[in-house]
């Protein structure tokens, strides 16, 4: 058996591999939905990316550690544990949905699993992750908060602000780029200084590192590293290589990139090829890995079917949760 | 009751609320060491530590979205904006973060953070710092905003503002934090969104908010000296805003007068200018008077910023308008 799957028991190995099948059968279903006009407005969908949030947020305790991340974070929200039918059914702009179907596809919140959104100005998540990292200090935790936000937001200057924040108050915190290579339409490669966004980090007296975002296990070996340096103080920047399979929300029609480029990473499938080294060692059999898309697929449609039949809000909640 | 400057009522209401919860903590640029760029501050870095009185970078995005992170986790922080001119390169962490948070979280989250500093003009400081910015803030759902005049609503309010659950924007004045008044030395709270009638008169409701107070007082003294009787609301909050105790005194006088040394357009005045005349329209025996700062960037020279802002005579001129008087 290869070193790093003999360093995760089987029961961690298959949490890795539920959290990102869960994400991907959401997904699928969220465009389909969206195709029907259940789901409407902004969808950016995850499809593409799922080892990165399964990777990352697998390696976290919850119970103390907090998730922040952007606007295409319903793959997040269920690695932390969110319920898909209350995530379905925010879509959906339920009542029973997280937010009360107030926030929609992009503002995804789960304050019980530690998972704070869910934010839809690029780059305006991460001081605010910054925040909550420094409460976890204040307070005496020795929690950490992963802060994710994509390629695109990496050139605001709100990134820039934290960092050196993160960096000169010791902040326990892990600054996640999950570099996609398209921020809506533009390749990354167009609109930045650097080819590898990790050497930024040295700027801020930060390590900086990478780690194949196609890679389950190499990203949560990455983290896991940057999390325990975190919990002493020393906050990091990890690259995530990454790609995403659909257009930036449901409305692009991606004339920007070639049907080949996507196929390309088709080709390397975060999933596929994590369930093939599973069964390659004989970690995963044919029947256990049928059992378990089942079970994600009931599960998926139980979320559908129950976004469905939930109410609408009331008119009178137009007028509530604006103050505490 | 003992009297103390604004800058005073501020200082003790910080100390009295840092005493009483280890969460609360004020973070800006220069509040340490400096004692504050306004000296507001000064003391509290010996007394409490660099843990809880935060020197920052100039990085007011950062901070403030930091200030934004740390109150959604159980903190509840006092960003202090070295000026609200400056604030403007956070206006996103406060009105797409802290004023949206809860709201786009069905209620999950509470965001109990003051934002308070300097605002509007003072002297000789040119257009990017002499900026009257109170409708940014009143415009949004989801803040509250208070604008104290005197030293004793300056320590109520803000002891207000750092116990409420909400984001609450606080605006302060240069020139007011050496104005001085008589504070209580017992403990006292100012509740957020109610109006204080600062002169009673029946004859003509001033009304305004922050440091055009003193012009507007002025112009009542006058004003009673030619046997005008005005009363003066000082509006203490903007967002919610008292619109009983408005109501109620234009009901009384059946003119109106706002004073604002906001820009006139989408500002605070005419927002107020608007409620009155929906509200009070059958009472009206003129139309509602705004006098406001003129339409156009501070200019450095003193006589021309004195003449951008509301002064007593332009407040006189209004009120003898709405009086049909030319005696006045």
């Amino acid at each position: 058996m290869k070193a790093e799957f003999a360093h995760y028991k089987k029961e961690e190995l298959m949490r890795m591999l539920t959290i990102m099948q869960t994400i991907r059968t959401f997904e699928e279903k969220a465009g389909m939905m969206y195709g029907l006009r259940k789901i409407g407005g902004f969808c950016h969908l995850y499809t593409g990316q799922e080892a990165v949030a399964a990777g990352a947020i697998s390696s976290l305790d919850l119970s103390k550690d907090y998730v922040v991340t952007a606007y295409r974070d319903h793959g997040h929200a269920l690695a932390c544990g969110m319920d898909p039918k209350k995530a379905m059914a925010e879509l959906f702009g339920k009542v029973t949905g997280c937010s009360h179907g107030k926030g929609g596809s992009m503002h995804l919140f789960d304050v019980e699993h530690h998972f704070f959104g869910g934010n839809g100005i690029v780059g305006a998540q991460i001081p605010v992750a910054a925040g909550v990292a420094f409460a976890q200090q204040y307070q005496g935790s020795d929690g950490v908060t992963l802060c994710f936000f994509g390629d695109g937001a990496f050139h605001q200057g709100a990134v820039h602000e934290t960092f050196n924040l993160g960096k000169i108050w010791d902040l326990p915190i892990v600054f996640i780029i999950e570099n996609n290579q398209w921020g809506m339409g533009t390749n990354w490669k167009k609109v930045s200084a650097v080819d590898d966004f990790s050497v930024t980090a040295g700027a801020y007296g930060m390590k900086g590192s990478s780690c194949n975002g196609l890679d389950v296990l190499d990203v949560r070996a990455t983290i896991e590293k940057a999390v325990a340096e975190a919990r002493l103080g020393r906050p990091s920047l990890v690259e995530a290589r990454t790609y995403r399979y659909k257009g930036h929300s449901m409305s692009d029609p991606q004339k920007y990139r070639t049907r080949e480029e996507i196929d390309e990473y088709r080709k390397r499938d975060a999933i596929q090829s994590f369930r093939s080294r599973l069964s390659e060692e004989k970690i995963l059999s044919e029947e256990e890995w049928s059992a378990l898309t089942q079970r994600i697929n009931t599960q998926i449609e139980e979320a559908v079917a129950f976004a469905e039949e939930s109410p609408e809000p009331a008119l009178s909640e137009l007028y509530t949760d604006i103050y505490a | 009751m003992a009297e103390m400057t604004y800058r005073e009522a501020l200082n003790r209401a910080l100390d009295e609320e840092m005493a009483r919860d280890d969460r609360v903590f004020l973070i800006g640029e220069e509040v340490g060491e400096y004692d504050g760029a306004y000296k507001v501050s000064r003391g509290l870095l010996s007394k409490y530590g660099p843990k809880r009185v935060r020197d920052t970078p100039i990085s007011e995005l950062g901070f403030t979205g930091l200030g934004v992170g740390a109150a959604i986790a159980g903190l509840r922080p006092v960003v202090e904006w070295m000026t609200h001119n400056f604030a403007l390169l956070a206006l996103d962490q406060v009105v797409n973060n802290a004023a949206k948070l809860r709201q786009m979280s069905g209620g999950q989250l509470s965001v109990p953070i003051v934002f308070r500093g300097p605002n509007g003009p003072a002297e000789f400081l040119a257009a990017q710092h002499s900026q009257a910015l109170g409708s940014y803030w009143m415009h949004v759902p989801g803040l509250k905003v208070v604008a104290p005049a005197t030293p004793a609503d300056a320590y109520g309010l803000l002891k207000s503002a750092i116990r409420n659950d909400n984001p609450v924007v606080m605006l302060e004045a240069e020139l007011m934090y050496a104005w001085k008044g008589e504070v209580s030395e017992q403990e006292f709270l100012v509740p957020i969104g109610k109006a204080r009638i600062a002169r009673e008169g029946v004859d003509v409701t001033l009304i305004t908010y922050s440091k055009p107070i003193r012009v507007v007082e002025e112009a009542a003294d006058r004003l009673a000296e030619k046997g005008v009787q005005a009363e003066v609301i000082d509006l203490r909050s903007l967002r919610p805003l008292d619109e009983e105790t408005i109501v109620n005194s234009v009901r009384k006088t059946g003119r109106c007068v706002v004073v604002d040394e906001a820009w006139p357009l989408a500002s605070p005045g005419a927002t107020i200018a608007h409620l009155v005349d929906s509200r009070c329209f059958d009472v009206l025996d003129a139309p509602v008077e705004l006098v406001s700062g003129e339409d156009v960037p501070m200019p450095y020279n003193h006589t021309l910023e004195l003449a951008a802002q509301p002064s007593v005579e332009k407040v006189i001129a209004a009120v003898a308008k709405v009086l049909y008087r030319e005696d006045v």
